[in-house]
């Protein structure tokens, strides 16, 4: 037999039918689902008398609007009442909630694999862009408009032209500092934010495969500012040991079938993808977005560019662009950028091993008199056992503020916004203008980079520091 | 959905690569559960002044594209968030197609699911398009979907690709879901089988 990729053994798992010169009907086994891309589907099912098909395949959770202070006081009446409507549609059509109430809340991207209702060989889909990050397990997972996700909801299936497959080798063992974070920043600034555009990436190579399913996350996570489909990682011991003692897989009967059945989707020996491209993790350093999309991005050693060198007009006008709204001046080092605030948190980087290591960098100092601090944890799960293991502590102590679980200063659709003009290191994923509101300058960083940062209120070499980061 | 018609109208140049979303419809206009009313925060923060005014030089307030509705965009339009409250907005607003050298995936996906019509044209047509809706007074571009094909009244006219299906569904207006639950008895059996599997 033809080998294949891990990308074709799930899109063949999941053909419900095909049919030359249209897309296929591809079969959908998780549909995740949050307050703001779906109370207009819901209201399509209503419009048109239909009901959910699979609500036992459905989960919900509320995220984006949620308060990280106070979190059962919504005080925007607009945010309240979208809350109000998910709690509604889930109530009207059967679908398990995660609410606000739930100490299992927390954002969608963070709670499906801490759940494990993310398993390998599914195909996952949500109505948000990063739901790429579910591809960590060796899934098929990418994001949908709100047409879609009615369109999900009512049949749990989708019609999908098949997507080029794309190849992304990453080998040699990191520098210490070098995290996830960073490789896949570096990937993206190679790329660019359109490199990946209709392609399913598959990041292999022993810097990918010596990964902890955390930073795994990290990394398909920001496939999308890539531009892919969807990003992926074939699932082998660690993708098992980090399931196996997960709330919902914990029990079930049939669990050695899985794994072994799970063992058997990574890519063939010899199997071909449309496009292909290596890096070398050992060449990479830590890295800082100075720009305003996700490809604007350079080492912390390095200066801001400078838009005269370059010669194609577009990209000349694009920095140029850029620079006038991030208020810097080209040639500017990296390491003299001065911060007003430090953001840890995101469905990128707000996991218990993210916080972990942050912490360490924090322990025992002080934030910055110019800087605002805070951490937001990814979902109330991780805070319950960041807590546990005092990391709240640290964190608070050294100066930080210390929040429940959200989207928060991600995108600021809660009160977590920055004022025009301040400029923040941000664990996010998305630099764009006024992402983290309106007029805010976003510099996206690893955790540790970040927390580094907030202690010297400007960016500062992590590899300078004497910490064992261990596998991180 | 309305079936597609025919599109007459001088395009507006916005010359911008990698806009993304959150450009198109910030967050702060995301919280509503309609589909309808957002063309009023169409790019709020690149139309509009702090206090609300708005900013006379950006491109979509040149009184000369106050009733576009075709947008011509740079590279990777769409990029970022998959919230299809970019397609509405743009749809609310008045665009009924985009060109471009090039569109985010889910972008793309979205527009055609709101009767938005997303051309690809090459980067020497996209820059003759921006050049002529620029400078030429009276400047008018046809887009005909059903011969694909998009023509000016200076003799310029261009035959763009489009996926047959697609073509199919935004001419006649159809209903996505209607056109699944034709699978119906291919869709029970493939959830039998998945579940004999599981
Ligand atoms: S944390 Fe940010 S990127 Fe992730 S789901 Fe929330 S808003 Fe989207």
């Amino acid at each position: 037999m033809k080998p294949k990729t891990l990308f074709e053994k799930i899109w063949g798992n999941h053909v419900v039918y095909e049919e030359e010169g249209k897309p296929t009907l591809l079969y959908v086994e998780l549909h995740l689902v949050h307050e703001v891309t779906s109370p207009q589907a819901f209201e399509g099912l209503r419009e048109s008398k239909r009901n959910v098909r699979r609500a036992d395949l459905t989960f919900a959770t509320m995220d984006h609007n949620v308060p990280t202070i106070n979190r059962n006081t919504i005080d925007d009446p607009v945010s309240a009442q979208q809350i109000k409507t998910l709690r509604d549609n889930c109530s009207e059509f059967g679908i398990e909630l995660f609410d606000l109430s739930s100490p299992y809340q927390g954002i969608v991207h963070v709670i499906g694999p801490e759940q494990g209702l993310t398993r390998p060989g599914m195909t996952i889909v949500c109505g948000d862009s990063h739901t790429s990050t579910h591809g960590a397990f060796g899934s098929l997972a990418f994001g949908i408009g709100t047409s879609e996700v009615e369109h999900v909801l009512a049949t749990q299936c989708l019609w999908q032209n098949k997507p080029k497959t794309f190849e992304v080798k990453v080998n040699g063992v990191r520098p210490r500092g070098v995290t996830a974070k960073d490789i896949i920043l570096s990937i993206i600034g190679k790329i660019g934010t359109a490199g990946a555009t209709g392609t399913v990436v598959e990041y292999r190579g022993d810097t990918i495969s010596s990964l902890s399913m955390e930073q795994r996350m990290t990394i398909c996570n920001m496939s999308i500012e890539a531009g892919a489909r969807a990003g992926m990682i074939g699932p082998d011991q660690i993708t098992f040991d980090y399931l196996k003692d997960k709330p919902r897989i914990k029990d079930l009967e049939n669990l050695d079938d899985l794994f072994s059945t799970w063992s058997k989707l990574s890519t063939d020996e010899g199997a071909e993808f449309d496009k292909s491209i290596t890096l070398d993790a050992t060449k990479v350093a830590p890295q800082v977005s100075w720009g305003t999309s996700p490809g604007m991005v350079t080492g912390i050693t390095d200066s801001i560019p400078n838009p005269k060198n370059e010669e194609d007009p577009v990209k000349r006008k694009s920095i140029e662009d850029a620079l006038a709204y991030m208020d810097l001046e080209p040639d500017t080092q990296i390491q003299d950028i001065k911060l007003d605030t430090v953001f840890i948190g995101s469905c990128t980087n707000s996991r218990v091993e993210d916080l972990i290591a942050a912490s360490k960098v924090v322990k025992g100092k002080r934030v910055s008199s110019n800087i605002n601090a805070i951490v937001v944890p990814g979902s109330q799960l991780v805070k319950y056992e960041a807590e546990k293991l005092g990391l709240d502590k640290i964190f608070k102590e050294a100066g930080f503020d210390w929040r429940d679980s959200g989207c928060s200063m991600c995108l600021g659709m809660n009160p977590d916004q920055l004022s025009p003009g301040e400029r923040c290191a941000s664990t996010s994923n998305r630099n764009f203008e006024g992402r983290q509101g309106k007029g805010g300058r976003t510099h996206l960083v690893s955790p540790i980079m970040a927390a580094a940062a907030a202690i010297n209120g400007r960016f500062v070499d992590i590899r300078s520091y004497d910490i064992d980061f261990g596998e991180y | 959905m309305d079936k597609f018609q025919n599109v007459s109208s001088c395009p507006t140049p916005l010359d911008c690569a990698n806009v993304d979303t959150d450009q198109i419809i910030p967050k702060q206009f995301l919280k509503r559960i309609e589909k309808t009313g957002f063309g009023e925060f169409l790019f709020y923060d690149w139309r509009f002044n702090d206090n609300g005014s708005i900013k006379k030089d950006f491109i979509l307030n040149q009184e000369k594209f106050t009733k576009s509705e075709i947008l011509l965009a740079r590279d990777n339009f769409g990029c970022g968030s998959s919230r299809e409250h970019a397609p509405w907005a743009l749809k609310d607003y008045g665009f009924r197609v985009i060109i471009s050298t090039s569109f985010a995936d889910i972008f793309y996906n979205n527009c055609f699911k709101n009767g938005i019509l997303p051309i690809v044209v090459s980067n020497e047509s996209l820059q003759y398009l921006f050049h002529s809706s620029y400078e030429i007074d009276n400047y008018l571009l046809d887009v005909n979907l059903k011969e694909s094909t998009i023509k000016d009244n200076n003799n310029f006219s261009y035959g763009f690709e489009i996926d047959e299906f697609r073509k199919k569904c935004l001419l006649e207006g159809l209903d996505d879901i209607a056109l699944t639950l034709v699978h119906s008895k291919e869709l029970d059996q493939f959830e039998k089988k998945l579940k004999s599997i599981k």
